[in-house]
């Protein structure tokens, strides 16, 4: 007899669970988002997915982690939602019907160890480091020491990003090429010598970062441009052609002004 | 026995072959599989560009794929991770095997199976927080990171197989050879390193085998500490692995460059196959001789 309740109670409860899932998928938004493109934007567009998820239990948020360029092909393909890119849309990519909304922007900052005395260096100047036109500290006002440039292993959005901005591209001559932000981190806290490039969120007090053409990297220099080593988080869409329901309200969920502590927990700047 | 007992003999004898056959399979399954994404890129490259070519520059706008300096850095690496572990792992099993009392022996034993316990990426945190940075004070380099601090890391962490194999082999010993030996007026070194030693050879050949399948096959701690960048190899230079190479790029690759990623996988597992062959060899030769 008392088995006999058991199973029934669990049963009932078995029946009353499978009534609230369809309920909440009845009320709420259903589908799939598909977003494809830019590893480096793993993170921010990870927070952001999970918590739409979590608002709306019908939807399946999906990312591809393939790169930029992928992703906007994809997005022209129509073989995703919402593509990725941590560059600007080129003109003729845009030309092709597509539109760019910049989601956040991603600092990089020039890291060293806290005993150089080194504290300012512009652009040109860290891309002639990384070039190995420069291979001595003293070369500019530091110690006598060889510079030891550490930075990320190839494909990385780290390492590309920092590379189109300094226009080192296919040049740099790195003495280490590690394979994540807080590996890099690491090495140049060991090494006196040594630069890195890394996320500005990322930083901790090990390793200090240098300031670019006179301006610190901090959440407000990235917004108003003035920092020079940062680049934008787009989301690309057709321009002539309408989302799916569930799709763009992760659009609007994105851009909201909700989204934002999001994304900088995990890294970047918000645009919005 | 009866019709019903036969019945259940035979189903558990299937049932036990056919978990058996999941282990071969896996390994078929890995080798097809490897095989077939290894070749296009070989193809496409050509085989001699692949293996003799110096330069990998993987997403540059004219890519090139040769790995010869990750066969290099593999070979050094391996060697030089021998060179350093295996007088020190020998010495340990002569001592743990011959020489040192019970209590002694049971505590180094616990050791080294903690040793082989540690995870890989472990050691490679260690050597990049302790060794790197050490290695840059001890020479006067510019930069830790290098060949010689991944020879290090890969020689401890050989030491565990180096070890136990030959512990085993040198207790395999046949009591009546070392007791001849002592009988005839030698002392007990003489006896361990004239008779006990050359009669556990094939065993120590197999230990050292197995620590070359272990050191060739590590990608994690290597990683952490070689620099990862790929040069010709050198003592302190900055270099990358076979496993590395593969490891380092997979996740961001595409097209040609994560076909050429699957044809240094091959390139490593025809190496892992080769050792193998040589342990099986070895240990061939132990059971006969």
């Amino acid at each position: 007899m008392k088995k006999k309740t058991q199973k029934l109670l669990g049963l009932v409860m078995a029946a009353a669970v499978a009534a609230s899932m369809l309920a909440g998928c009845s009320r709420k938004l259903s589908g799939t988002v598909a977003t494809d493109g830019s590893t480096s934007m793993e993170k921010v567009i990870g927070a952001l997915g999970e918590a739409f998820m979590e608002q709306n239990d019908g939807v399946t948020f999906t990312y591809n982690p393939t790169g930029s360029s992928p992703g906007i092909q994809a997005v022209q393909e129509g073989s995703c939602d919402i593509g990725l890119s941590s560059r600007a849309l080129k003109e003729d990519e845009k030309n092709s019907g597509l539109t760019e909304t910049i989601l956040a922007l991603d600092g990089i900052a020039v890291i060293v160890h806290p005993d150089n005395p080194i504290s300012d260096l512009d652009v040109d100047t860290i891309a002639r480091l990384y070039t190995g036109e420069i291979t001595n500290w003293k070369d500019v006002g530091g110690n006598d020491a060889p510079v030891v440039l550490i930075g990320r292993e190839a494909g990385s959005g780290t390492r590309e990003g920092f590379e189109s901005i300094t226009d080192t591209k296919e040049k740099c001559q790195y003495r280490q090429e590690l394979t994540s932000t807080g590996n890099v981190i690491t090495a140049v806290a060991q090494n006196p010598d040594a630069i890195g490039y890394a996320s500005l969120a990322s930083l901790d007090d090990s390793v200090r970062a240098l300031t670019v053409g006179g301006v610190a990297p901090s959440e407000e220099t990235v917004k108003d441009g003035s920092y020079a080593i940062q680049r934008p988080f787009v989301l690309v869409t057709k321009t002539d052609a309408k989302l799916s329901e569930a799709a763009q309200a992760f659009f609007d969920f994105a851009t909201s002004a909700d989204a934002a502590p999001l994304i900088s927990k995990a890294g970047a700047v918000a645009a919005n | 026995m009866g019709k019903h007992q036969r019945f259940i003999e035979k189903l558990i004898h299937g049932i036990f072959l056919l978990l058996g056959l999941v282990t071969v399979g896996c390994v078929l399954l890995i080798t097809v599989y490897l095989i077939l994404s290894g070749i296009p890129a070989i193809r496409q490259i050509g085989l001699l560009d692949f293996l003799l070519g110096d330069t990998w520059e993987s997403t540059a706008k004219e890519p090139s794929f040769g790995i010869l300096p990750f066969i290099l850095t593999s070979v050094y690496g391996t060697a030089g991770a021998i060179l350093f572990g295996v007088p020190v792992g020998f010495f340990t099993a002569v001592y743990l095997a011959k020489l040192a009392p019970a209590k002694v022996k049971s505590v180094v034993e616990s050791a080294v199976s903690l040793l082989a316990g540690i995870p890989s990426v472990v050691y490679g945190l260690v050597g990049m927080l302790v060794l790197v940075p050490g290695i840059r004070a001890l020479f006067h380099v510019p930069d830790g990171a290098s060949l010689l601090a991944a020879m290090i890391v890969l020689s401890v962490m050989i030491l565990p197989s180096i070890i136990k194999v030959s512990v085993t082999a040198l207790e395999a010993v046949p009591k009546e050879y070392e007791d001849a030996s002592l009988a005839l007026g030698a002392t007990p070194i003489e006896t361990y390193f004239k008779v006990s030693a050359p009669a556990a050879k094939s065993g120590v050949a197999a230990a050292v085998v197995l620590g070359v399948g272990r050191a060739i096959g590590e990608a994690m701690a290597v990683m952490m500490v070689s620099g990862n960048v790929p040069n010709m190899p050198a003592l302190f230079q900055s270099v990358r692995f076979l496993t590395t190479a593969v490891a380092s790029e997979m996740a961001y690759s595409g097209g040609l460059q994560r076909q050429a990623l699957f044809s240094i996988a091959l390139v490593l597992f025809l190496f892992i196959m080769l050792i193998n062959a040589a342990l099986n060899f070895f240990l061939k030769r132990d059971k006969e001789g």
